[in-house]
């Protein structure tokens, strides 16, 4: 077991090139356990790069992803297969155009994040398909835990609702629950609160505090939205070109030089900018 | 608005043009396949002019187009004049025609119309009769507002849905009435033969919609897991002397080896790239069973494929000296009627086994994965399924299905060669599946039946059947492009009542 101290996300000296182009030029920083770490910075300074070398969809070209779960132990995220970071070393994450499966219903989506479960629970369909039990038993369980979920984002009644046909900020929600739903220590959100109004982002403040409060879940999220960067975040990341610029405590950032530099381009006494 | 408002204005001019249009569009497409014919004459081919066709033809789609032009512009009342003045006539002649059977002046119709089938002149008709119901309803309903493709998408998917619930009694009907076929009174050899074609078909389409349907895999090679099938079962019985029921399995296996060995290396790929590397795929098949002269006898094929036993029961005539055949270890009397309907019920047992086995899969962790994938490969890889083995999965056992079938095709033959598993063949599959609605069980059934047993029973149409085919795929193409009953229901639904208190997953850690 590692110390409960030791953060439970390291990056370290993350590089990212395509070709010529420096995406990412050796970021390095920390994600402590249960608690929500913004990664901030001007379009196109690498946020969704460092979200893609993170969850598989990119190899990092230099670098180490330390992920030390605390049940089984430390992954290095750089060296493992795509599908294989949710399911084993519990990376879950959303995208920043939400990626639902939109012709299937709400409760399959959450089944679908539990897949690897049901699978086993099915003894990879040939247990299941003979009739050997245990299957029905593992099913029921999965849908409780997404109806636990669904009626935390007030989608119950919606279950078996096409996904598709929800309302944009449902979509969103039914996302970051499907994503809860896969069982992660670390959850990835892309731009969560973009294209929600001010009452619906600070229903996502909520289920995002609630998710680090009540299910000890570290958050790592790229956001745009200041009210949900500063009101729930306890330490904001700053990027720009591909660097890192300031980390910090949200009250820290807001005043680094730097990061005014970069986001009002003059140094002059302003507040970052507020979109 | 007043109530009795003609529609909108109303140009004489611009609809004589779009009528004109379309009699021009219909004389392009039918001067070369139907005005020109090469006939052999006693002298040797010789070129044979049927202009008469085409002119009929475009003048009836002349009419047909302006009837629909008027009725778009809320004109009903001429069209339902003529419409059902023309519709009566002809249908009068047509009933003349049929009540004087082969005798003297029972070919009015002809007289009236060049057209060499009689189907084609009911569906004229018919289509008269459409046209003056539409005006009619248009007439009684004068108020009613025209329905947008939207709404009319709507009330379709509704009507969809519909069907589907009547599937659950729709279904059980079918299979009875599939199971009783071959007793049912006016059920001759012939019928029954085309029946166990449009079943074979029936078990082909689940077997691809696996595939196409629930994994979203586009396979335009089917046909080649169809003659894998088949060729392991007749090279089997050939060199190894085995018989149907242990090659079956067999049969099944290579065909499913043969799909991982296809999705291994092609699987990343996706849509139109995996498509035509699949169509590549059955075509490599096909032409390695042409040219491997040694091992499948070539273009000569293999014949002489053993025929199925009832457990080790021959259906022959004159069973050899001291073994006991069906008829006579029953104590019937001989039919060779006997054979065809065990082969009969030997497909239709394979088609509900696919069934049955499709409707279990689709409601397990891996079914709705491959539905996943369908709809999102990306989500799907951020929540830990795993791409490839889950494709491969669907590959393989959509392909185990079709060497499955071609076994049963193989046995059905008793002669195999490789012209049975061209393109054509995996297009048709693939038609079916679409028609019917990607995904829809019973969709496929109804999609198998317009499409293998109509163009069996019209075989009158002769040289039109073909062009018929392709007229109704692209009607239904136009009037429901998602397929005859495309409705999706949810493999699980939210169970009614929340559990007691105190159930909530444990989710917090140490």
């Amino acid at each position: 077991m590692n110390a409960p101290q030791m953060p439970l996300l390291s990056v370290e000296h993350l590089t990212m090139r395509f070709g010529g182009l420096v995406a990412i030029d050796d970021v390095s920083f920390e994600a402590p356990r249960a608690k929500i770490t913004a990664l901030i910075g001007p379009n196109g300074a690498g946020k969704t790069t460092v979200f893609n070398c993170l969850t598989g969809f990119y190899k990092p070209t230099v670098g180490r992803l330390a992920l030390r779960h605390p049940a089984r132990g430390e992954f290095l995220l750089e060296r493992m297969e795509g599908y294989a970071i949710p399911a084993s070393a519990g990376v879950a994450r959303t995208f920043q155009n939400i990626r639902l499966f939109p012709g299937m219903s709400v409760l399959e989506n959450l089944l679908i994040a539990q897949h690897n479960v049901l699978m086993r629970a099915s003894g990879y369909t040939f247990g299941a398909l003979l009739g050997f039990g245990g299957y029905a038993a593992a099913e029921r369980r999965a849908i409780e835990r997404a109806r636990y979920w669904l009626e935390r984002v007030g989608l119950a009644e919606r279950a078996d609702w096409n996904a598709g046909n929800l309302p944009y900020g449902d979509q969103r929600r039914l996302e970051i629950v499907r994503a809860m739903c896969t069982e992660p220590v670390l959850l990835c959100l892309d731009e969560p609160a973009a294209g929600l109004n001010p009452r619906e982002s600070a229903e996502l403040n909520a289920l995002l505090t609630f998710i680090r409060d009540q299910h000890a879940i570290t958050l790592l999220l790229i956001e745009h939205d200041m009210s949900v960067v500063m009101g729930i975040s306890d330490q904001v990341v700053v990027l720009d070109y591909g660097r890192k610029i300031a980390d910090g405590t949200p009250e820290a950032v807001r005043s680094d030089p730097a990061v005014i530099r970069a986001y009002l381009g003059e140094p002059e006494q302003a507040a970052p900018a507020q979109p | 608005m007043q109530a009795q408002a003609p529609g909108p204005a109303f140009d004489f001019g611009a609809a004589l043009k779009d009528a004109g249009l379309v009699a021009g569009v219909v004389v392009l497409l039918t001067i070369a396949l139907v005005g020109v014919r090469v006939q052999d004459i006693s002298s040797g081919p010789a070129v044979v002019f049927r202009f008469d066709d085409v002119v009929a033809a475009a003048v009836l789609a002349f009419l047909g187009r302006l009837g629909i032009g008027l009725l778009r512009a809320r004109r009903p009342l001429p069209v339902l004049v003529a419409a059902l003045a023309f519709a009566l006539g002809l249908s009068a002649i047509l009933v003349h025609d049929v009540v004087a059977g082969g005798a003297d002046g029972a070919d009015l119709a002809h007289r009236l119309l060049p057209f060499a089938s009689a189907v084609v002149n009911w569906t004229i008709a018919l289509t008269a009769w459409v046209l003056s119901a539409r005006a009619a309803w248009l007439l009684w309903y004068a108020s009613e507002s025209a329905l947008d493709a939207e709404a009319r998408e709507a009330r379709m998917d509704r009507l969809s849905a519909r069907v589907q619930d009547w599937a659950r009694l729709v279904g059980p009907l079918l299979l009875g009435v599939a199971v009783m076929l071959p007793f049912l009174p006016g059920i001759d050899r012939r019928l029954l033969d085309i029946a166990i074609l449009v079943v074979t078909y029936i078990m082909l389409g689940w077997g691809l919609n696996i595939v196409v349907g629930l994994a979203g895999l586009l396979d335009l090679g089917y046909v080649a897991f169809y003659a894998v099938g088949a060729y392991s079962y007749a090279l089997l019985a050939l060199y190894f002397d085995l018989g149907f029921w242990t090659c079956l399995p067999l049969a099944g296996i290579m065909a499913a080896f043969a799909g991982m060995l296809l999705g291994f290396p092609v699987l990343r790929l996706r849509g139109d790239y995996l498509a035509i590397v699949t169509l590549g795929f059955g075509e490599i098949v096909r032409i390695i069973l042409l040219n491997w002269y040694t091992f499948t006898n070539g273009p000569d094929g293999v014949s002489g494929i053993p025929r199925p036993t009832f457990f080790g029961l021959p259906f022959t005539a004159n069973p050899a000296e001291g073994e006991a055949s069906f008829h006579s270890f029953f104590g019937l009397a001989y039919s060779s009627v006997d054979r065809i309907v065990f082969l009969y019920y030997l497909i239709l047992g394979l088609a509900l086994i696919t069934n049955l086995f499709t409707l279990r899969i689709r409601k397990l962790p891996v079914g709705r994965a491959w539905e996943a994938l369908r709809e999102d490969e990306i989500a799907c890889r951020s929540l830990g399924v795993h791409p490839r083995n889950t494709k491969l999965t669907a590959f393989s056992i959509g392909a185990m299905f079709g060497g499955f079938g071609g076994s049963f095709f193989a046995t059905r033959q008793g002669f195999i060669s490789p012209e049975s598993f061209t393109f054509l063949e995996s297009a048709i599959i693939l038609a079916i599946v679409v028609l019917g609605g990607m995904g829809s069980q019973i969709g496929i059934v109804f999609a198998a039946i317009l499409l293998i047993g109509l163009p069996e029973v019209f075989r009158d149409l002769n040289q039109y059947r073909m062009l018929a085919f392709g007229l109704a795929m692209v009607t239904i193409m136009v009037w429901r492009p998602r397929g005859l009953l495309a409705h999706r229901e949810p493999t699980v639904r939210m169970p009614e009542r929340p559990p007691p208190a105190g159930e909530a997953p444990q989710e917090t850690r140490a």
